[in-house]
């Protein structure tokens, strides 16, 4: 087996997979490493999002409308087998001020191009029959979809592995980004073997500050922790993907305390996802019952008849997130070779499919269809300026 | 119960707990889970699975997959290898999610 390749990406979460996907179709030869399995880290963590509702105007929302777009196609290239389901978000607030401040909110977004709808008594109860009536109105968002992300993973790098396109190397650690005289990397070493390219991408999600590390530079990805309640199969009570006005600002929050707004979803297997906490409290995968129980009444007051169902299990793990809320994407330019497609937070899943198709399309030089400026690397650098592109 | 066994074994509680399996009235010893209970009455599968209907009983006996699931007391979806039997269970088999 040869050990040279056109690419190398580090990370088999969905990032990885979806930068992985877009670099073979772009024509490169690809490996993948994960010091884990696919989908092993943030990935097999989340609920599947793919949201456009929760962004505010600003890069983070092209990316995601972008994003949405390729999700759409991706599902004709992959098949049923991701479990994508285009159902739509809901938003809702209880109090008036609340779904008056969502509204305003969602007439910003309208004008990038978000399709945004607002909804109040039959017609939202006609959207979601199971819907707390006293929830004062909210904002039906089509373009919301849902998958299974672990599946989305694995089944983007399969098709590469079945075309002969991708080589999979898993509980492979990278050790060691090796560089040549004039600083450009060369590829990667890891516990076992070198794997060697010109091109590496660090899709490490909350793990990407130490890939950049390896390679001498700074790219400062934090962990915020999220769990997410399952329930025992049900029959549909919840069509949508329903949220409270409060999640959209705890998910731009700096506030480092616990945050915690109901996100409600079914699955394809019958499920009911509640997430969403968000709490810095470093790599500590401890089980707090607080959010357990928090989570759960905000579902209840979304959801009265939720008060039937049994908790199956829950599930955590770490958002990988930047000082400024927004990923980093695209080349390095303290180190030629190198480049980021990490930090997405809590929308790696979502921006997945944009975050691979810009790097593929900076990988074989072509222009991208959005600025890479806002996602630099370099931005966080105390002497950078910001370069803006006409 | 086979006498040899209960020869050998003098302590071996008797069928005391008296619970409803589907409607019917059944005895069975103290202290052992649902899923015992319905081994000892003759079950082998006790719920259907919600996508073909496929029949389900005990798999792992300890837990984890879920696959025993059973309506205890009018709760659908009740490991029963998890569950001891307490006087006047009402055990029912389980279709689907179990819910209406």
């Amino acid at each position: 087996m040869t050990n040279s390749f056109d690419a190398i990406v580090v990370g088999a979460g969905v990032v990885g997979a979806s930068c992985a996907h877009y670099l073979v179709e772009a024509g490169l030869s690809v490996a993948v490493v994960d010091r884990g399995s696919v989908a092993a880290g943030t990935t097999g963590a989340g609920e599947g999002n793919i949201l456009v509702s929760d962004k505010e105007p600003g890069p983070e929302l092209d990316l995601a409308l972008l994003s949405q777009r390729l999700w759409t196609e991706l599902i004709d290239v992959i098949g049923p087998a991701i479990e994508l389901e285009p159902k739509g978000g809901l938003a809702v607030g209880y109090e008036q001020h609340t779904f008056d401040h969502l509204r305003a909110f969602a007439t910003e977004q309208a004008a990038c191009g978000v399709v945004a709808t607002p909804v109040t008594g039959a017609d939202l109860l006609e959207l979601e029959p199971n819907l707390n009536p006293e929830v004062a109105g909210g904002v039906f968002y089509p373009q919301d979809m849902q998958t299974q992300p672990m599946l989305a993973a694995a089944h983007l790098i399969a098709r590469g592995v079945r075309m002969g396109r991708i080589t999979l190397h898993t509980n492979a650690n990278v050790v060691a980004i090796p560089r040549d005289a004039r600083g450009a990397v060369t590829g990667v070493e890891t516990t076992t073997q070198t794997l060697q390219a010109p091109l590496v991408v660090n899709a490490a999600g909350t793990w990407g500050g130490e890939i950049a590390a390896l390679a001498g530079v700074n790219v400062p990805i934090l962990p915020r922790r999220g769990f997410i309640l399952v329930t025992e199969p049900l029959p549909v009570i919840v069509n949508r993907k329903v949220y409270s006005a409060e999640y959209v600002a705890n998910v731009a929050s700096d506030d480092a305390a616990l945050q915690t707004a109901a996100v409600v979803e079914g699955t394809h297997s019958g499920t009911i996802l509640i997430g969403a906490s968000r709490e810095r409290v470093g790599f500590d995968r401890t089980l707090d019952w607080t959010v357990v129980q928090r989570l759960a009444q905000q579902a209840l007051q979304l959801f009265p008849r939720l008060a039937q169902a049994s908790l199956l299990r829950t599930y955590g793990g770490f958002r990988p997130y930047c000082p400024d809320h927004l990923p980093v994407i695209g080349p390095d330019a303290r180190v030629p070779g190198l480049m980021h497609a990490c930090g997405h937070e809590g929308a790696g899943v979502g921006l997945s499919a944009a975050t691979g198709f810009l790097i593929a399309q900076a990988a074989i030089g072509v222009s991208p269809l959005l600025s890479l400026a806002p996602f630099a690397a370099e931005r966080f650098d105390a002497h950078h300026v910001a370069v803006v592109h006409a | 119960m086979p006498i040899m066994w209960r020869s050998f074994m003098p302590n071996l509680p008797v069928n005391s707990v008296h619970i409803r399996i589907d409607g019917n009235d059944v005895a069975v010893r103290p202290g052992i889970s649902v899923a015992a209970a319905l081994l000892t009455e003759g079950y082998r599968s006790w719920r259907t699975t919600r996508g073909q209907q496929q029949p389900r009983g005990i798999f792992c006996g300890i837990g984890a997959c879920f696959d025993c699931l059973v309506i205890l007391n009018g709760q659908p979806n009740v490991r029963a290898c998890m569950t001891t039997v307490e006087p006047g269970d009402e055990i029912a088999t389980q279709e689907g999610t179990g819910h209406v």
